[in-house]
């Protein structure tokens, strides 16, 4: 990081320059009343060496994966992220290079928006993908949105109740305020109950926030027969196995983009992917590259269907999101790239048959069961009979191994089960320890 | 449709009004002047069939390279039919705005607003605007 140096003899050149006599006359505009009045109360300035050892002294509290074996999932997972992703993604030219706001000038990053966003396609089956959002929550809250948008239905959205809690309270924070009931229901076999003709979508999420496969396309048919849109939160990674959304029936897929090449990074910042059938494409928020040639017949790129965007609608505009997360859209691009379909399947593989491994011999413990029989891919639910899930992580933790995410903290009725993911990092050895310390 | 027979909203969409049994049926399109100050017109969005439409209301909305812009209802009514084959070829309303370019019709349920212009009045504010 640079190190910006302001002498006061610059200060004071810069205050001649624009006519002012002091640092504080900036700020005059800024009513008395509301200013502090005082000095801060923090301690004075640290040396450099003083402040390096502090550093590390606060750095060293941090609990982090290199020093422990982690099974948590619920939306973050540690999957394994090739050294070309860091390698490429960190070179100046991507890393330090902010929005571009003339953006045809900025050939490369265009490209690489055009280049993800094929990928994206491909990955899920849809026509269409925009230049990524800023995580999946906010990636499901936009489909949702855009579905109202399409459907010119306001008056209500169904959600299941096993879509990422922290998901449906995005949602429900943003569906206050603009007046469209948010219904939640506990599995689709409820849908009949609720869809009505002035439904506009409905939100699954597949594999679900317990780790199950949804009958994706049994629910899709369910949703468009009351003429509402399905919108699916998927997981990239499961796609490497399972049938893509736009092949189901699904009208907008979104998902978090983490588990394509981005660390856990202690919850964010992440990556919303957002992609739709071609005939919503007027409605997609946010910037979307297209590939066009230039006035010398040569390939180029442009950002394309910016008249809906705020800086030329404002109020009207489809989304008041016109940031994407362009370095971490970079890093799945480079991470599918690397991966292909191959790796891809590899992957979705390894972490369903480690995941599948994990919950036998979990489940052949005493102490432990299965809640629902129904398929799961890297992540399953157990039962805890005893009903200590605290202590259980507890317990781990002292073997440094963190063992899942107790659900009891969003499902009352669920604080004796605990969520365990299992990705292809997990080695049989440490599935092993991780039932050994569990069951002792 | 002759476009000196025709009233416009300031906001440059046009209206013809015939009796049809016993109804009173508005045929709605936008002007020339409209279509050349959008240039290259690429997508239109049409109102359904059955809609309710307010005078002074938007009830679609057509974009151009340059902008979206939202289309206004001259009248207030139900939407009987659109034109269907606009959005794929809108061509048409470059050549042919008041005929071939109709966007819907309705059937009107309240008496015409007054803020409606007659065809000179409406060249005279082009002739301004422009």
């Amino acid at each position: 990081m640079p190190y910006t140096y302001n002498t006061p003899a610059q200060q004071k050149e810069m205050l001649e320059a624009i006519g002012a006599t002091s640092i504080d006359e900036l700020f005059d505009s800024i009513p008395d009343n509301m200013k502090l009045g005082r000095a801060l109360q923090i301690p004075s300035a640290l040396g450099e060496l003083e402040l390096t050892s502090h550093m590390q002294e606060l750095a060293r509290q941090n609990s982090d994966i290199t020093h422990n074996t982690c099974f948590l999932g619920a939306g973050s997972y540690d999957h394994f992220v090739p050294a070309v992703v860091d390698a490429l993604a960190s070179r100046g030219e991507f890393y330090t290079s902010y929005t571009p706001y003339q953006p045809e000038v900025s050939q490369g990053n265009l490209q690489v928006m055009f280049e993800y966003q094929t990928l994206i396609c491909q990955l899920t089956g849809m026509d269409v993908s925009n230049a990524s959002l800023y995580d999946g929550g906010s990636a499901a809250v936009e489909a949702m949105l855009m579905a109202i948008n399409i459907t010119r239905r306001n008056s209500r959205v169904v959600v299941l109740e096993s879509v990422h809690p922290e998901y449906r309270q995005i949602i429900s924070t943003y569906f206050a305020t603009i007046g469209t009931e948010v219904v939640t229901v506990a599995d689709s076999s409820q849908l009949p109950n609720v869809l009505d003709e002035n439904t506009a979508a409905v939100l699954i999420q597949s594999p679900n926030f317990f780790g199950n496969i949804e009958d994706v396309a049994a629910i899709a048919d369910q949703v468009h027969e009351s003429g509402a849109l399905l919108v699916c939160s998927v997981d990239p990674i499961s796609l490497g196995l399972l049938k893509r959304p736009g092949d189901s029936g699904v009208d907008i897929v979104v998902a978090e983009g983490q588990s394509l090449g981005t660390p856990l990074l202690y919850g964010g910042p992440y990556l919303g992917i957002m992609a739709c059938r071609e005939e919503f494409v007027r409605r997609l928020p946010g910037r979307i590259a297209g590939q066009t040639v230039d006035q010398d017949g040569n390939r180029c790129w442009v950002l394309t269907l910016q008249t809906r965007e705020q800086h030329i609608r404002r109020e009207k505009a489809t989304s008041n999101i016109c940031t994407n997360q362009g370095l971490f859209a970079l890093r799945a691009a480079i991470y599918l790239s690397v991966m292909g379909p191959q790796g891809m399947r590899d992957v979705a593989d390894l972490c369903l048959q480690k995941a599948h491994y994990a919950q036998q011999q979990l489940t052949h413990l005493d102490r432990f069961e299965t809640v629902s029989d129904l398929p799961f891919f890297k992540e399953f639910v157990i039962r805890d009979k005893q009903n200590d899930v605290a202590g259980l992580l507890e317990k781990a933790e002292d073997f440094n191994i963190l063992a899942g995410v107790a659900l009891g903290r969003w499902y009352p009725e669920l604080e004796d089960c605990l969520l365990i993911a299992v990705t292809e990092k997990r080695t049989v050895h440490e599935i092993d320890q991780l039932v050994e310390v569990l069951g002792s | 449709m002759n476009a000196e027979e025709l009233l416009y909203c300031d906001t440059h969409e046009w209206v013809f009004v015939s009796e049809q049994d016993g109804q009173k049926i508005a045929t709605v399109g936008i002007s020339a002047f409209a279509v050349e100050q959008l240039t290259d017109l690429v997508y239109m969005e049409l109102p359904a069939v059955g809609a309710a439409v307010t005078a002074g209301e938007e009830f679609g909305e057509v974009e151009s390279v340059k902008a979206v812009s939202p289309l206004f209802s001259p009248v207030s009514g139900t939407v009987t039919e659109v034109n269907e084959g606009l959005p794929d070829n809108l061509d048409v309303l470059n050549t042919d705005p008041y005929e071939a370019g109709w966007i819907m019709k309705v059937n009107v349920s309240e008496e015409l607003p007054e803020s409606l212009l007659d065809h000179a009045t409406y060249q005279r504010q082009c002739g301004e605007a422009s």
